[in-house]
């Protein structure tokens, strides 16, 4: 029932700023796919791919990772800290659980619809990608994590300005070093180590691998869900600390 | 009993906001907890409503103990938050409809509260317009439909009527008056005296996290003097003085030199008796 009303409440919201977030959600994406495929790719082969071909799977996983970590968090905090209207759910008889749940669904809705705009901006730009029930699986994944994420962020935090700090020092080392934008094979095999305990490292290579080389990695897999899981208790207990 | 607290405390750190209250509210009974800014009022319904943890006492709700996630005992509760919470993004409508799934109420059950709901405060004719675009008035009253669609036994109010103009205010009585006559329990907190002398049946004076003074208006003010004498002494400072008759106040009043007014207590002359301070 939680899961239902937070999503009815957010279609209304989505149905109504409809263009707004499918532009924001279309700019990045663009810009990168144009700056480094178009611009500084074109000419580039990489592991055997041309560079629009390696770095599509790459933004998909940091848009999907942007748009619903920032579609939760923000909900969140213009609820929690702007609009007081969260106390108002903390003193229905909800389920912390569910509701949660709804929320992290939201956000992971709003990356998916994201990652399916670049998709036809990738396809646009002549890049077919193979798509199959494995690359679906990681984005969704990926979308559930940080939405998850962005809804603990946003429950521990208490002003607005201290969610740049995750901003500032997870959101933004992750969307540079997780091998979106690069081959991780020649960094310096420590950075590499702790490079890989970020999820974003699991979606962007578990997404490439699946579109360029048909190979499924389950690392990847229980990577991404065990992330997602911890995020989702993590918000879980924030929300019952705010009670 | 429908509401009893047993010594309720709150603390933050060293300062406690809320001191061992003992509180009863009787089914049906409309109490004002009235006290200055800063007295705990707040923190009191916050830990009512379970929106804050009590340092130490107990809460009982209708003879039930009232944990921090007792579901069952949210759905008697109607809270009015002293801050606007609406939801600026929906409409009215749609915010009633948004809070009727939150209290899970049956679908067929949630269309009909609303409507209700919108003729009783009276927003039938903005139903759809954003709640961010309505009056301070209109979304106060908006807030209280909200607090009613669980058709709750319960209704606390913290401060409703704070920064709306007279006319909504009283409106916003009037909507507490027949909820009052249909039964609810109720409790308002309120630094305007007359808010609470209007409304309410009981009236608990709370300073500096304690309550000091329960009981009706009319019992307040006899336990202090039913007539004020209000005077400026020798060093031209107001002082006043309570008195059971009308009689022994003019005797004394005949007896001063300076100028005087000779007035019937109010509930504001009690609480200065006893806090010296003023409410507002």
């Amino acid at each position: 029932m939680e899961i239902m009303t937070i999503l009815w409440r957010e279609f209304i919201f989505f149905k109504r700023r409809f263009l707004r977030i499918t532009l924001s959600a279309v700019v990045s994406p663009l810009l990168y796919l144009i700056a480094f495929g178009w611009g500084l790719g074109s000419q580039i082969n990489y592991e055997g791919h041309s560079y629009m071909y390696f770095i599509i799977p790459g933004i998909i996983a940091l848009t999907t990772m942007n748009t619903s970590f920032s579609a939760t968090s923000i909900r969140i905090n213009i609820s929690k800290l702007h609009e007081k209207s969260f106390e108002y759910y903390l003193t229905s008889p909800v389920n912390m659980y569910m509701l949660t749940l709804g929320f992290v669904i939201n956000g992971a809705l709003r990356g998916l619809y994201a990652a399916s705009l670049i998709l036809i901006v990738a396809y646009l730009f002549g890049v077919k990608l193979k798509i199959t029930l494995a690359f679906i699986i990681i984005c969704i994944l990926n979308s559930l994590l940080f939405a998850a994420f962005g809804y603990f962020a946003s429950m521990v935090i208490d002003s607005h300005y201290e969610m740049n700090r995750f901003t500032t020092f997870v959101m933004l080392p992750m969307t540079f070093l997780c091998g979106t934008f690069f081959s991780l094979d020649k960094t310096p095999i420590l950075v590499k180590n702790l490079i890989y305990l970020l999820p974003l490292t699991h979606a962007s290579q578990g997404l490439r691998a699946v579109a360029l080389e048909g190979n499924v990695q389950i690392t990847s897999f229980i990577v991404l869900i065990l992330y997602t899981v911890i995020f989702y208790f993590c918000g879980v207990a924030a929300s019952f600390r705010e009670m | 009993m429908m509401i009893k607290t047993e010594k309720l405390t709150k603390k933050y750190g060293d300062f406690t906001a809320v001191n061992h209250v003992d509180l009863q509210v009787q089914a049906g009974e409309f109490l004002g907890l009235l006290g200055p800014n800063g007295a705990g009022k707040t923190t009191l319904i916050r830990m009512l409503v379970g929106l804050a943890k009590a340092s130490a006492g107990k809460i009982y709700i209708n003879g039930q103990i009232m944990g921090r996630n007792k579901g069952d005992l949210k759905g008697m509760i109607g809270i009015v938050p002293q801050h606007i919470n609406l939801d600026k993004e929906l409409t009215v409508r749609e915010n009633l409809l948004f809070c009727a799934k939150l209290f899970k109420l049956p679908k067929e059950q949630r269309e009909k509260r609303a409507e209700e709901l919108l003729e009783f405060v009276g927003l039938k004719n903005v139903e759809k317009r954003e709640s961010q675009k309505l009056s301070g008035g209109m979304q106060r009253k908006l807030m209280i439909a909200k607090a009613l669609i669980n058709d709750p036994h319960i209704l606390y109010l913290d401060e409703p009527t704070v920064g709306i103009d007279l006319t909504a205010r009283r409106k916003i009585w009037d909507i507490l008056k027949t909820m009052k006559n249909k039964g609810k329990t109720i409790m308002l907190t309120t630094h305007y005296i007359e808010e609470a002398e209007y409304l309410c049946d009981k009236v608990a004076l709370m300073d500096e996290g304690k309550i000091f003074y329960c009981d009706t208006p009319d019992n307040l003010k006899i336990k202090l003097g039913k007539f004020t004498l209000e005077y400026f002494n020798d060093n031209n400072e107001t002082e006043y003085r309570y008195f059971k008759s009308l009689e022994q106040a003019k005797q004394e009043a005949g007896l001063l030199e300076n100028e005087y007014t000779l007035r019937k207590t109010s509930l504001e002359d009690v609480f200065y008796n006893f806090t010296n301070r003023k409410v507002n």
